[in-house]
């Protein structure tokens, strides 16, 4: 408790104007979680250092979506694709040193005699680890140069990026002989060469998330401080200002998104062998909108606001969803009109004191505020 | 001294000084039309190093859409537009043109509302640097650099205030703070005075003779006051093209001039009420684009 409330305390006294240069909100607000992270194996039990492992894959893809959308204000309702390929990736390597050789089962499974072509170099981890990082970013890439290069934004990127996670999805439902259909691929037995469902490498793939945690919000805080970050808030702002100051904006943009999804990438790396699966319902519609819920409810525009939002969310999914299962949905929109209206800043915001705003005062004008606040240019 | 940080003179070594007798901007020919409505007619103009320009003209004259095309943001269907001796505008993008030196000011203020009036300029500073430059730590002397652009526009004690919480008359210096620190060749401003207080009109105008001199400016103004008031050589546009070009009082004694501004306009009065410079209602609040 004492902890939480010097947390508070500090996140409260860092009300510099522009959050970019909030040292006390960069620094030691998240030295004080990483510390707890790092000592909660000695605290929680197994079952749960699991879940909390697995949190942290979606915190490093909160703070991925929150760089782009909470900094140069691109809402991206596509990420659990780049996610999900990242988590594809690591499966690919994990179900081949599993099969020790063999085809893998479900392949066999759909007829197929040999393994594709693509498959085949996954079997090296030095090969499927950068590539869990890289497939998500070239893909991203081409994408967002694509449409940033017609100069699409706001509400008709984030359709376009929603797209995506259903065409994503669809087509790895469909190629069932690649892809493992439905089911996606599961049933991993080892990783390095080491038993996966040991608790000492469930500890070690714990630890490793925390470390990629903390090198991504490292990564992303270097970012936004520099003048290259300075220049995505300025995107958000005034896009045409950007362009007329000499600055070619897709390039820009590009470049952000396609980090992005190298991010969420490897956080879905972590993930697949923590959880045992990866399957097409991580990149569909659903999962996508929800990573913008824990970025939303946590504090658009702080890094540390996607970190807290993505664990609070999941915490609080597992626990109603443990006794109350179809509670949860409900909850999940309520959260996510809260936080859009009511809470405008999210969790991080009301840690600052920035405030609230009062349900009965829900004018029109407050409304297109907040919906400009989730998409610049959308009420324009 | 300073400006050699970032001067592309200095840094494409390899380019032929310009011959400073001839126009930096020179329109040739340039037509522009929208859906078979001709807004540029074969429109001819030019100016000249170190010249400050005013551009006037009744409504729908071109004045907005000339800027346009000189900036990218427009193409044009016939013409060149030849910049700085050699370079044709005409087909490049729009961030392509701020780095050969062509600096624009839009109508109502554009600015990073969410940043410091200092990074603003920071931020449009750094328009010539690599990506791998933009994560580093800013060069020396650009702090320099961006707080006497701050003292040039008067806001060096605004400089760590949101850009957002400016006055509206504040925003436009930022705004041309954010452009002189670039150092362009050529500063085209569209109203800049628009929605200004008489004190702030009167800054304004010391500013842009000051600007004036050292680089060239091309204002496009409706406030005749302030035009008068500033102005040395004034362009006069009519239906896409130039109707006359002289000294303030020339153009008013244009009767070509008077014509187009009385002309059979729906609202003869008030434009006629402008070339004179009574001052209207008008004046108080920013003008509509063309």
């Amino acid at each position: 408790m004492t902890t939480m409330s010097s947390i508070i305390t500090v996140v409260r006294n860092a009300s510099a104007p522009v959050r970019v240069h909030d040292r006390i909100g960069s620094w030691i607000a998240p030295a004080i979680m990483l510390a707890v992270l790092l000592a909660a194996p000695a605290v929680l039990s197994d079952f749960r250092i699991a879940l909390l492992g697995k949190f942290l894959t979606f915190a490093m893809l909160a703070i991925s979506l929150n760089l782009i959308w909470g900094y140069a204000g691109m809402l991206s309702l596509g990420h659990g694709v780049f996610f999900g390929l990242g988590g594809y990736a690591m499966a690919m390597y994990l179900k081949l040193e599993s099969a020790g050789g063999k085809l893998p089962d479900f392949m066999f499974w759909s007829g197929l005699t040999e393994l594709p072509f693509f498959w085949a170099p996954f079997k090296y981890a030095w090969f499927a680890i950068p590539m869990t990082f890289v497939v998500p970013a070239v893909l991203a890439g081409a994408l967002g140069y694509l449409v940033f290069r017609s100069r699409i934004t706001g509400v008709y990127f984030a359709l376009i990026t929603q797209a995506l996670a259903l065409i994503v999805s669809i087509l790895f439902i469909g190629q069932q002989a690649y892809t493992g259909g439905t089911n996606g691929i599961t049933n991993y037995t080892t990783i390095f060469g080491y038993a996966l469902n040991a608790p000492s490498m469930q500890l070690t793939l714990y630890y490793a998330s925390v470390a990629a945690l903390t090198v991504a919000y490292l990564l992303c805080w270097w970012l936004i401080s520099s003048r290259l970050g300075r220049l995505l808030v300025a995107m958000r702002d005034d896009e045409n200002r950007v362009r007329f100051s000499g600055y070619d904006p897709a390039v820009l943009k590009t470049l952000v998104f396609s980090l992005s999804a190298g991010i969420a990438g490897v956080a879905g790396a972590l993930f697949t062998p923590q959880v045992g699966i990866i399957s097409p319902t991580m990149m569909g519609i659903v999962p996508s909108i929800e990573i913008a819920i824990w970025v939303a409810v946590g504090g658009r525009g702080v890094l540390l606001g996607a970190v807290i939002g993505a664990v609070v969310v999941n915490g609080a999914k597992s626990g109603l969803s443990e006794s109350f299962p179809a509670v949860w949905q409900y909850f999940l929109g309520l959260l996510f009109i809260g936080a859009v209206l009511l809470f405008p800043s999210g969790i991080m915001g009301l840690l600052r004191g920035e405030g609230w705003q009062r349900p009965w005062w829900l004018s029109r004008e407050q409304i297109r505020g907040a919906i400009s606040r989730l998409v610049p240019g959308a009420t324009r | 001294m300073i400006g050699n940080l970032n001067n592309p003179a200095s840094r494409n070594g390899s380019r032929p000084t310009p011959d400073l007798s001839q126009p930096i901007l020179s329109v040739e020919n340039l037509t522009v039309s929208f859906d078979g409505f001709t807004v540029l007619d074969e429109l001819n103009f030019a100016i000249g190093y170190g010249e400050m320009r005013f551009l006037i003209g009744p409504n729908g004259a071109g004045k907005t859409t000339l800027i346009d095309v000189i900036t990218g943001k427009s193409k044009p269907s016939k013409g060149r537009i030849i910049f700085d001796g050699t370079t044709d505008l005409s087909r490049r993008q729009e961030y392509q043109l701020v780095r050969l030196g062509v600096g624009r000011k839009f109508q109502t203020p554009s600015i990073f509302a969410s940043l410091t009036v200092y990074q603003n300029l920071e931020v449009t500073l750094g328009f010539r640097s690599r990506i791998t430059r933009l994560l580093g730590k800013p060069r020396r002397g650009e702090s320099d650099r961006i707080m006497s652009t701050l003292e040039e526009v008067g806001l060096q004690h605004r400089a760590q205030d949101v850009a957002g919480g400016l006055s509206h008359g504040e925003k436009q210096w930022l705004e041309i703070g954010m452009l002189l620190v670039q150092e362009p060749k050529l500063l085209l401003l569209d109203e800049p005075v628009a929605g200004m207080t008489r004190r702030e009109r009167d800054r304004t105008g010391e500013l842009l003779q000051s600007i004036g001199g050292e680089r060239s400016v091309l204002v496009v103004e409706h406030d005749m006051d302030f035009v008068r008031q500033f102005a040395q050589t004034v362009t006069v546009l009519h239906l896409g093209k130039v109707l006359s070009e002289g000294t303030m009082e020339d153009v008013q004694q244009d009767p070509e001039v008077i014509r187009a501004y009385l002309g059979n306009s729906r609202s003869q009065r008030p434009q006629a009420g402008r070339l004179n410079g009574r001052r209207e209602a008008e004046h108080a609040a920013p003008v509509a684009a063309d």
